[in-house]
């Protein structure tokens, strides 16, 4: 009897305890719904459905430059629309810390794409910004251009699509990371004679990149498995021919899930190599505490 | 930095919406001279700080630096030292590198910063831990780093908004020494907000005391302490028996007023005639047990070391506060005593 009761106890003491039971449903959802399609989707990927080796399904998207280019084509899209999203971040979140009027409203609106979706947003951009939209038209009527400027059907097209729906993230992100810095810190500097681009650069920045280089992962993450807005406002045969097109069009044009699960497992990859890099980077930062509010 | 002869600060006020948190602030601060912002929290006295500071601009008045107004320069071009609540240190900076901050933003020589910095961690007796990061240091450390930062500039003022506060007792009582220590041997001029009024009595060569975004009293440690200028600095420094009262006779300065079926003689702080409402102030140890005239109930008693507390309720019901070496006990019957000269006598 003794014995089992300081089993338990020195059980509890590591965390072992009956509260663990309560991690079961998140265990079974991230088992069944992660875990399992992904391995699953791995050793797809190992079996082509046409023979050949372990690898051939590797070797039959490296092999192909039209699919090959895929993944220069989807970075050359989701990179510098993340840096944009970030970048564009910075300075607005900067100016919307502190309390202002009507400061509830301007963040609304700059949320507001959130709740679009991807498909309302290509709508609205091609109405907008298309050969015939608003813009083209007061463009050629103040004859400030020829011909209607391309601006979607192409890379562009993506770009602003990927900006508009990314970087209302990248905003609430950047703007509590932001709030989470004590501003105290600048008045210090200040006291110490740092001018407005002293503190910002010693005192701001170095506290804040952390939490840019998590902002930049994630709006990275999102641009980077862009699909609607590749075709709707893209171009889908050319320039935005992204890597989760290739990875669709093997699955449902030419019914290959192997290959189109060797092309998943490739996407994955690129992801992690871009994201490893980051947090290597961001490993070399000051992570502590930024003495606010947090 | 360049040292100045006076500060003046000249009506002084600052406006937050409808709300004054300062007014009409006047003051001259000599060169060398400790200066305490004394008063409750919300009196105006960390305002007062961040306009000086040049955090906080101001909605009247001016501040002239000898025959410089400064109060339009923002706080990077005044070259004040400032000491933070909560310290404000730089969490992604070594010691070393916090308080080589101010000289590496004024661009000197790279041996000056390197000598001047160790020179300052020296002096807070901080060398074996000038590698590491803030958050790794105590609260008594962290303070030290705050100090030496604002001071390596050998600013020509150095403003303090209650660094003491986040400390514990005993740390407290040693970083008054060393504070008092260090504005004495590097010759600076300071300025130093505290709600304490021990330590403000103990630090400062005169005091500022606030209520309401206003001055109350402007004097050295010991006319502030003996002598408040109203019954709020009175209430405030310590007086904890403030006794709403009638005036029955004023006779020059001495004023008797009745309490408890006998009179007391007090002295008139502000102009007081018979027949007034007034509030008579005395301190707990200014009140004697086994003197004559008052009467009354120990109610409650509070040991305190040497001396204890006790409260006693008179026989009309009034409660006052003794500090007394003797002993007493809950429930006793009790004679009480003012010392002479020690109840001052307010207009309320």
């Amino acid at each position: 009897m003794t014995a089992t009761a300081s089993w338990h106890h020195r059980l509890a003491e590591r965390g072992v305890d009956r509260r663990l039971w309560l991690l079961l449903p998140a265990t079974i959802f991230v088992l069944l719904l992660f875990v399992y399609p992904f391995l699953y989707g791995l050793s797809l990927s190992f079996q082509p459905l046409n023979g050949g080796g372990l690898l051939a399904n590797y070797e039959k998207f490296f092999g192909d430059a039209y699919q090959r280019d895929t993944i220069v084509t989807t970075l050359k899209i989701a990179l510098p629309a993340a840096l944009l999203n970030v970048l564009a971040a910075v300075p607005i979140a900067f100016r919307m810390r502190g309390r202002f009027r009507g400061k509830r409203l301007l963040t609304t609106l700059l949320v507001v794409p959130i709740t679009l979706g991807t498909v309302l947003t290509a709508q609205g951009l091609l109405n907008y910004l298309g050969p015939t939209g608003w813009f083209n038209r007061v463009l050629l009527s103040l004859h400030l251009i020829e011909d209607p400027v391309r601006l979607t059907n192409n890379y562009w097209g993506v770009f602003f699509s990927l900006v508009i729906t990314g970087f209302p993230f990248a905003f609430l992100l950047v703007l509590s990371y932001l709030s989470g810095i004590d501003p105290t810190l600048e008045r210090a500097a200040a006291t110490l004679g740092a001018s407005r681009a002293q503190r910002f650069r010693r005192i701001t920045l170095p506290l804040l990149a952390p939490g840019l280089a998590t902002t930049f992962l994630l709006t990275f993450v999102l641009a980077f498995s862009v699909f609607p807005s590749a075709v709707l406002v893209g171009n889908p045969a050319g320039s935005t021919r992204v890597i989760s097109l290739a990875a669709y069009q093997a699955a449902y044009e030419q019914y290959d899930y192997a290959y189109a699960s060797a092309i998943a497992m490739i996407m994955g990859a690129v992801e992690l190599v871009v994201v490893v890099i980051v947090l290597l980077w961001r490993s070399r930062l000051y992570t502590g505490s930024t003495g606010g509010k947090g | 930095m360049r040292q100045f002869d006076r500060l003046r600060l000249e009506g002084v006020g600052r406006r937050f919406g409808a709300a004054d948190a300062l007014i009409g602030l006047d003051l001259s601060i000599e060169r060398g001279e400790f200066i305490a912002l004394l008063g409750p929290s919300g009196c105006g006295k960390s305002t007062a700080l961040n306009c000086l500071a040049g955090l906080l601009p101001l909605t009247a008045g001016a501040i002239w630096q000898d025959d410089r107004r400064i109060d339009t320069l923002p706080p990077e071009r005044r070259g004040f030292g400032m000491v933070f609540q909560n310290y404000a240190l730089f969490p992604h900076l070594t010691v070393r590198d916090n308080i080589a901050f101010g000289l590496r933003m004024r661009r000197l020589p790279k041996d000056e910063v390197r000598r001047r910095t160790a020179a300052a961690i020296e002096m807070v007796r901080l060398d074996e831990h000038a590698s590491k990061l803030p958050g790794q240091l105590s609260g008594g450390q962290q303070q030290r780093v705050a100090i030496a930062r604002a001071t390596v500039l050998e600013p020509s003022l150095v403003l303090m908004d209650e660094p003491l506060s986040n400390l514990d007792a005993k740390l407290r009582l040693e970083m008054r020494t060393e504070i008092r220590r260090l504005h004495q041997s590097l010759g600076l001029t300071t300025v130093y907000v505290t709600h304490d009024q021990e330590e403000a009595l103990s630090m400062a060569d005169r005091l500022v005391v606030m209520r309401a975004g206003r001055v109350q009293q402007i004097g050295t440690p010991e006319e502030v302490h003996t002598k408040p200028s109203t019954w709020h600095v009175a209430d405030f420094m310590g007086y904890r028996n403030l006794l709403t009262l009638k005036a029955d006779s004023v006779t020059g300065s001495q004023v008797t007023v009745p309490l408890a079926g006998t009179t007391l003689t007090g002295t008139a702080q502000g102009v007081v005639a018979a027949g007034d409402e007034v509030v008579a102030a005395v301190r707990p140890e200014d009140l004697k047990l086994g003197g004559e005239g008052l009467k009354g109930l120990v109610e409650v008693v509070e040991y305190q070391g040497r001396e204890h507390a006790v409260e006693v309720v008179l026989d009309d019901g009034t409660r006052v506060h003794v500090r007394t070496e003797q002993r007493v006990d809950p429930g006793a019957q009790v004679a009480l005593g003012v010392s002479p000269g020690r109840l001052l006598v307010y207009p309320s």
